[in-house]
């Protein structure tokens, strides 16, 4: 009787836990399926024309070098502004704050930043750099609009990455005279830098791929020429598919070149985050002792 | 502050790179013409910079009047609340026409229904008639497709097909031309309108009171659902603006209108 | 020195409010830009109309529609997303060896690294295409799809939330719960996943948030069509899909510019709910 017992609750484990399993495996599936999708069709269209050259004959030939550029100055731009208010407001909250209603009041901020929409990011880009500050679309209003966005994941990983320096640091470097200001910038914030730069890398490869808050801020259908200044409207490579997808001229004839945009940022996007988990990976190891 | 220094100044160094810039907004029926001229305009003149985005002529028309462009894309003419935001503003649009343009219905390829009186599509768009057997067609479903509100098409389908009439809310809604006859060709039971350019074989063209939509038809006005395309600019154009004005009005620029699918103007 | 010391930590304590100044500029702008449109349409008319036809004449102006097209795409995609994330956590926290969730938890990241634009295409070429071909539905631009779509990105938010929940439930619980003679399964379903039930709830509503606020996968496969859903397979027109598709052509300081910047205010006011919510249970959790 209890052995039956014992049976069937062994059974059941092992049913719900090959359900748990195929879960996790459904998700693997899933993001192999849209990766094998985007590769194989791709594929074919990467060239090194593709990759150097802008669009021609109506977007149906050609490539996509400006939107390449493009993306790499609206997220460049995006981590210029973001890294170091984002690091500072890290080295406030990690160093200098002491709990209370005013840090409280700032991570809360920092948290609802953090789950404001993309696209309610591109309104606030429209009205503020845009049209307020006089922008126009611009890589500067686009990137400051991306910036702003990424701001809170620049806070907490580089939150992250300070918190892991040892406080036996901080002592050491205070004990021997330093000040709090030279312990930061000299002990601390080198210290901390590798984790920073991880979570710089992530937050710039979420301004890559992200489309909505460039919409109206700075991304343009076509302009073939590189921007020649920060107030030049760009084609990125978010925007380039989107317009390409739904609003292209012939969307079947410029097919290939839609599958071989989404490969090539998706390309970016994962081997950036590929990089950043390798860097990651290795810092964990070497914190250990 | 240097680095508010630096801004600024890269802003400054921008401002006289403007020179010898066009940038084009608007609709997206227009985008086809309007992407052929730019190509060959900039191979004639390698030094212009020429930016081009679409968004609806709406998006033309406002860009001109708020001058972030200096050619509006159009595929309707300017209206009268537009007309008098343009006068407030201190903006003076002027209209170009370019080109004639005209919208047929279309279909799935393998739909056998053929022809459409514009009260059996007015029905359809308004969501009276929501099954193909009640225009002679089989026992489907009608999938009402249209375009977003911003569109040109979408204003010229209006006025000439539903007499002003709302658009049924549970028609899908389509942000270009091109997206559209992709969507048709994938769905069985789809109708939806489309610029005469953009037809290609995966859809079929209904034909309108038995007229059916082409250059010739449209040209001598039996096909009555054809509108002029245009482009505003701010003022008299001058200078590199005039220049492409032309351009697009010369013989040359005339066949660019004819390879993009619409109808040349002489 | 001394007042060097404190003009720098002045200077970090206002570039820390940079982020303050950001969230408050955002709501003043959404607020300022969208409150005019009270001046045409009364709140409720706004919120409660049934249409939503911002450049006919007369316009209606109004978002119930766009806001029913939000909450349902975002409650089928909890549907899916809770139970597989959840699961995916659990086997990763718990059931799947070190190597093995080494392997795993990667490729979760990855999988929110991927831009929403391309998750957005693979909707329209590749799902969309086969939902008509296997279910006959007239359109595959629908609910279901947008649903799915969105699934698929808030499952590793919930995932990676869930697990943190799960790994922070102190191990002398569990082999309690194992020495007491319960199997593996029942430890988990008994003791772990009760004992993190405020991160798990927290992990559910940050998904949610992410589903709430997406727009480009809404944009490109939900349909766009702004009427209230009677079936899994019929077009919306959630309120992020409106304000993208419509904000290009809305002239600037227009009825219908006010009307979508309002919509952003409800959306905003959505997300913001959605994330106090969720400080909310783990403030609540941290006392106990």
């Amino acid at each position: 009787m209890t052995g039956n017992r014992i049976q069937y609750r062994m059974a059941k484990q092992k049913i719900l836990f090959g359900l748990f399993r195929s879960a996790a495996v459904l998700n693997g599936l899933a993001l192999f399926a849209v990766v094998y999708f985007i590769t194989s069709r791709g594929f074919s269209a990467l060239s090194w024309e593709f990759l150097s050259q802008a669009p021609r004959d109506s977007m149906t030939k050609g490539g996509i070098f400006p939107c390449i550029i493009g993306t790499l100055c609206l997220s460049g731009g995006a981590i210029l502004f973001a890294l170091p208010v984002g690091v500072a407001t890290a080295v406030y909250l990690n160093e200098y704050a002491r709990p209370g209603k005013i840090v409280g009041f700032i991570r809360m901020a920092i948290n609802n930043l953090a789950g404001v929409p993309s696209i309610v990011f591109g309104l606030f880009g429209l009205a503020f750099f845009c049209i307020i500050l006089k922008m126009g679309v611009s890589i500067l209003a686009g990137a400051l609009t991306l910036g702003v966005m990424s701001l809170p994941v620049v806070i907490g990983s580089s939150e992250e990455a300070l918190k892991s320096v040892p406080d036996t640091y901080r002592e050491a470097s205070l004990g021997l005279g330093a000040t709090k200001w030279q312990t930061i910038f000299r002990v601390v914030i080198p210290t901390a830098l590798p984790g920073i730069l991880t979570g710089t890398i992530l937050a710039l490869s979420r301004a890559a791929g992200e489309t909505a808050p460039i919409m109206f801020t700075g991304a343009v259908f076509f302009t073939p020429k590189l921007p020649e200044s920060l107030m030049s409207e760009v084609m990125a490579l978010p925007y380039h598919i989107y317009i390409l997808a739904t609003a292209g001229i012939n969307i079947e004839q410029t097919r290939p070149m839609q599958y071989g945009t989404a490969l090539v940022l998706v390309l970016l996007v994962l081997g950036m985050n590929m990089f950043a988990m390798i860097l990651r990976y290795r810092l964990r190891r070497k914190m250990k002792p | 502050m240097k680095k508010i220094i630096l801004v600024l100044s890269l802003i400054c160094l921008a401002s006289p790179a403007m020179a010898g810039k066009l940038v084009l907004k608007g609709s997206t029926t227009v985008l086809p013409i309007a992407q052929k001229a730019t190509e060959a305009y900039m191979a004639l003149h390698p030094d212009t910079v020429i930016t081009l985005s679409g968004g609806g002529s709406g998006n033309g028309i406002k860009a001109i009047i708020d001058g972030t462009a200096t050619i509006g894309n159009s595929s309707r003419f300017i209206k009268d609340k537009e007309v008098k935001q343009a006068v407030d503003q201190n903006a003076y649009p002027v209209p170009h026409r370019i080109a004639i343009d005209c919208i047929v219905p279309i279909i799935h390829k393998n739909n056998p229904v053929s022809d459409l009186s514009k009260e059996k599509l007015r029905d359809i768009y308004t969501g009276k008639i929501t099954n193909w057997k009640d225009v002679g067609g089989p026992d489907m479903k009608i999938v009402v497709i249209s375009r977003d509100s911003s569109s040109g098409t979408f204003d010229a389908w209006k006025e000439l097909v539903l007499d002003g009439e709302r658009v049924t809310p549970a028609a899908l809604t389509q942000p270009s031309n091109g997206g559209l006859v992709t969507q048709i060709s994938g769905t069985k039971g789809a109708i939806g309108y489309i610029a005469l350019g953009y037809i290609n074989t995966d859809v079929k063209v209904v034909s309108v009171d038995g007229i059916k939509g082409s250059e010739q038809t449209a040209k001598n006005g039996r096909y009555t659902i054809s509108r002029p395309l245009f482009m505003f600019t701010a003022g008299w154009p001058e200078g590199e603006t005039l220049d492409f004005i032309n351009f697009i009005l010369s013989p040359k620029g005339q066949a660019l209108v004819k390879e993009a699918g619409s109808i040349t103007l002489y | 020195m001394r007042r060097n010391e404190y003009l720098i930590k002045a200077f970090f304590f206002l570039t820390a409010c940079v982020s303050v100044t950001i969230l408050a500029l955002i709501m003043i702008f959404l607020v300022k830009e969208g409150a005019p449109i009270l001046s045409h349409v009364t709140l409720k008319e706004f919120l409660f109309g049934q249409y939503w036809y911002p450049t006919d004449d007369p316009v209606a102006f109004g978002i119930f529609p766009l806001i029913v097209g939000t909450v349902s795409v975002t409650l089928i995609s909890t549907l899916v997303s809770v139970p597989l994330g959840v699961m995916t956590a659990v086997y990763i926290a718990e059931i799947a060896t070190d190597n093995l969730a080494a392997i795993i938890k990667p490729l979760v990241e990855l999988i929110a690294a991927i831009p929403s634009v391309v998750i957005g295409f693979f909707g329209m070429v590749v799902v969309s295409p086969f939902l008509q071909d296997t279910f006959g539905v007239p359109t595959g631009l629908n609910l279901f799809n947008a649903s799915l779509m969105l699934a698929f990105m808030a499952t590793p938010t919930i995932c990676s939330v869930t697990e943190d929940a799960i790994r922070s439930v102190p191990e002398s619980l569990k082999e309690a719960s194992l020495a007491l003679g319960a199997t593996h399964l029942e430890t988990i379903f008994k003791v772990t996943v009760p004992a993190a039930i405020s991160g798990i709830s927290t992990a559910i509503i940050l998904g949610m948030s992410r589903a709430v606020g997406e727009t480009m996968v809404v944009l490109m496969v939900a349909g766009g069509a702004a009427m209230n859903p009677h079936s899994l397979f019929d077009p919306v027109r959630p309120m992020p899909a409106s304000i993208a598709a419509e904000m290009g052509e809305a002239a600037f300081g227009s009825e219908h510019y006010n009307a979508l910047f309002a919509t952003g205010v409800v959306l905003f006011l959505f997300t913001l709910g959605f994330n106090l919510f969720a400080a909310w249970i783990a403030g609540r959790y941290n006392r106990k």
